[in-house]
């Protein structure tokens, strides 16, 4: 699983030109799906027909990931950007970035900054990719760019940029691998444009009108020096959702992922997240509404460039999931 | 005093049809119409009659939807079947009242965004009439040390429509009597000034697209009510037409004024269609802004790029609509949107009818099914 979270994690997609990350993902479920197809705005849904009068279950990972996007390119060939989904200033001087075609550029900030101690507006940074004047820049005005980062496994801790969500797509692609036999129709979406306007799930939900949906995606966590108090830690099982800032979950849904994680004894904790949402709160708003509920992979560092998860997290994820899937 | 004595020429500011056959000729003629018509949100009754007269004959169906959107349906000849929804809003920007001083002074609110900054000493119109109405300011001189250095805000704001008490105002304005700027429409050589560009340059665009030749698929084109307060309109109307894709029509943000700075502009005047890649609403279908760059670029026609992550526009609802609608916005770029006057490029405006226009008859099934299977 580790190979294929490390093709997952370096692939480019940040939200809204997910066709690169969409085409490694598919490479992996077309075999292992009976039906196959992208809906209109690039969601990839893999079905997975059911053997028994089951539910039509949808399991939800977006695929896109954050980014930066070049507002304009200056005489001198700096690239101004904005940012793709939540990205803090904090996080981006130093960082590489690279485009669609393999560009790399370096964030640098304006030298004049009065206090050198705060952290600089957006409109202070740039993206140099070598060039020395406009007409000689390789990117241009509306190329996103995604964050540098490599995959690393050290001991049960994974580090990586974009492990929210590819985190939670390994996961479902996992999940589908080792599912042999399901009463339910499950539907594995692989959604665009969570980390902006959560417009893919919402969309794709619409289309398949399921019965329950679950999102698989990354957490916050509250075990790290002096951070915000928050129930959830790194390595101690996957973390049901309670309510985040988008959405409370369907008592039901959340009932059913830690009745079957006792069942099979497998660790989870519950998750009340202040800030910040997932696919789940626009799958539950879906025409007349679908039971929904999340479960999430603890991560620590989210929306840096170098996310950290617990290799036994995401493993009893899957479990998890398994266990979910298995009987009615 | 003073303000009455104006009534006569501000009154006339609606009714264009005289003008309008006069200078029927002028490819503008239809943007000053849309222009000087009101239309605040919620309330756009008078540009849906400009509208549904400029289409009726240009169009196979014509309906009003429950919301209030005009919803014209152009058949096409049959060699693409695709359901393709053009959109631009008909509602602009304005002041709702809201209250009454007892010496007749009106209280309003904004309907959508307007700055404050703009707002005193501005003439505006008020209620269906129209009655003319200005907002009041303190003269200059009588001004304290630092005031003059103040905004004021909306709610210090009062609007006088000549009335001498509570009762008389309340009697002109009920409340909830919608007002908007008294701008009228202006050629300024190369370019036109007038009021509410955004969004009624793009309710233009479409008219003369509705005006040309079928295309090869169906048209659904959709002017909208209540984009200034939420993307209302366009939700139900991408709804109830179900299309294969959609193109949002739009005045945007040119902010090519003199900047100390090497940044950005949204868009500049005279550089051409902007084109949409992601704003606060939406991200665009990559698709449909190659079509367009690619379009633009073989036939020589200008374009520009509107720099990311500023506004929203109907796209952002389109695209949600059902199971999800690859959708683009292109716009006519225009100085001083959401206030008193705008100004915009004919050459601009011209520039978008024709992008797209050849836009549209290069859209093909196979357009949409790039990179998908």
């Amino acid at each position: 699983m580790k190979e294929l979270m490390r093709k997952l994690v370096k692939t480019y997609g940040p939200s809204g030109v997910e066709e690169q990350i969409r085409a490694v993902i598919r490479a992996e479920v077309e075999p292992l799906a009976d039906e196959l197809r992208v809906d209109p705005l690039g969601s990839l849904v893999a079905r997975k027909q059911g053997s028994d009068e089951g539910q039509r279950i949808v399991l939800a990972a977006h695929m896109d990931e954050i980014g930066v996007m070049v507002a304009y390119v200056d005489e001198k060939g700096f690239a101004r950007f904005t940012r793709i989904g939540g990205v803090s200033p904090l996080t981006c001087v130093g960082a590489r970035v690279t485009f669609a075609d393999g560009t790399v550029g370096v964030i640098g900030v304006e030298g004049k900054r009065e206090d050198t101690s705060k952290v600089p507006k957006f409109e202070q940074l740039y993206i140099d990719v070598g060039a020395t004047s406009r007409d000689d820049c390789p990117v241009h005005v509306g190329d996103a760019a995604v964050f540098v980062r490599p995959f690393v496994a050290q001991g049960m801790r994974l580090i990586s940029k974009a492990m929210d969500d590819r985190i939670g797509c390994a996961v479902l692609i996992e999940t589908l691998r080792r599912l042999e036999r399901t009463p339910h129709d499950v539907y594995f979406v692989f959604s665009v444009q969570e980390e902006t306007t959560l417009s893919g799930a919402r969309t794709s939900t619409y289309g398949i009108e399921p019965d329950l949906a679950i999102a698989v995606d990354v957490t916050a966590t509250g075990d790290t020096p002096e951070c915000r108090p928050m129930a959830v830690e790194l390595g101690k099982g996957p973390a049901v959702k309670v309510q985040d800032r988008g959405m409370i979950a369907h008592r039901a849904v959340r009932d059913l992922l830690v009745q079957r994680a006792k069942k099979a004894n497998i660790p989870y904790q519950l998750e009340v997240l202040e800030f910040g949402t997932t696919d789940a709160a626009a799958m539950q708003l879906v025409r007349a509404g679908v039971p929904s509920g999340c479960l999430s992979i603890p991560c620590r560092y989210t929306h840096t460039p170098s996310e950290m998860v617990d290799e036994g997290d995401v493993k009893n994820s899957v479990r998890l999931l398994l266990e979910v899937l298995r009987a009615v | 005093m003073g303000i009455r004595a104006s009534a006569e020429r501000v009154h006339t500011c609606g009714k264009t049809d005289a003008v309008r056959r006069e200078n029927g000729a002028k490819e503008f003629m239809i943007l000053k119409e849309l222009s000087d018509a009101i239309g605040v949100s919620g309330n756009e009754g008078d540009v849906r009659a400009v509208l549904l007269d400029a289409i009726q004959e240009h169009a196979d169906e014509v309906r009003v939807d429950t919301m209030g959107n005009v919803l014209a349906f152009k058949r096409g000849t049959g060699q693409q079947r695709l359901r393709v929804m053009l959109d631009a809003h008909m509602d602009e920007v304005g002041l709702m009242v809201v209250g009454y001083d007892k010496d007749g002074f009106l209280r309003v609110r904004a309907v959508g965004g307007i700055d404050p900054r703009l707002l005193p000493g501005t003439l505006i119109q008020v209620g269906p009439e129209p009655i003319p109405g200005v907002i009041g300011i303190k003269p200059i001189h009588l001004l304290g040390e630092k005031e003059g250095e103040q905004v004021p805000k909306l709610e210090d704001l009062v609007v006088d429509v000549g009335a001498k008490s509570q009762d008389e105002a309340r009697k002109l304005a009920p409340p909830g009597t919608y007002a908007t700027f008294a701008t009228q429409f202006h050629e300024l050589g190369p370019t036109v000034s007038g009021k509410a560009f955004d969004d009624r340059a793009g309710c233009a665009v479409l008219v003369e697209l509705l005006r040309g030749e079928r295309f090869r698929f169906d048209l659904h084109v959709a002017f909208t009510v209540q984009e200034e307060v939420g993307l209302r309109g366009a939700q139900v109307a991408a709804y109830g037409i179900e299309p294969d894709c959609a193109f949002a029509l739009e005045g945007t943000i040119a902010d090519d004024i003199p900047r100390d700075k090497d940044v950005s502009p949204t868009t500049e005047l005279g550089k051409g269609p902007a084109i949409t890649v992601m704003d606060r609403s939406f991200i665009a279908d990559r698709r449909l802004v190659r079509l367009l760059t690619s379009t633009a670029q073989e036939l020589g026609i200008p374009y520009q790029i509107k720099q990311p992550g500023i506004g929203g526009t109907d796209a952002g609802a389109i695209h949600l609509a059902r199971e999800g609608v690859p959708s683009v916005t292109v716009a006519v770029p225009c100085r001083y949107i959401h206030s008193p006057v705008a100004l915009l490029s004919l050459d601009d405006f011209n520039n978008t009818v024709r992008l797209m226009r050849e836009s549209l008859s290069r859209l093909t099934r196979r357009t949409l099914k790039r990179g998908r299977d």
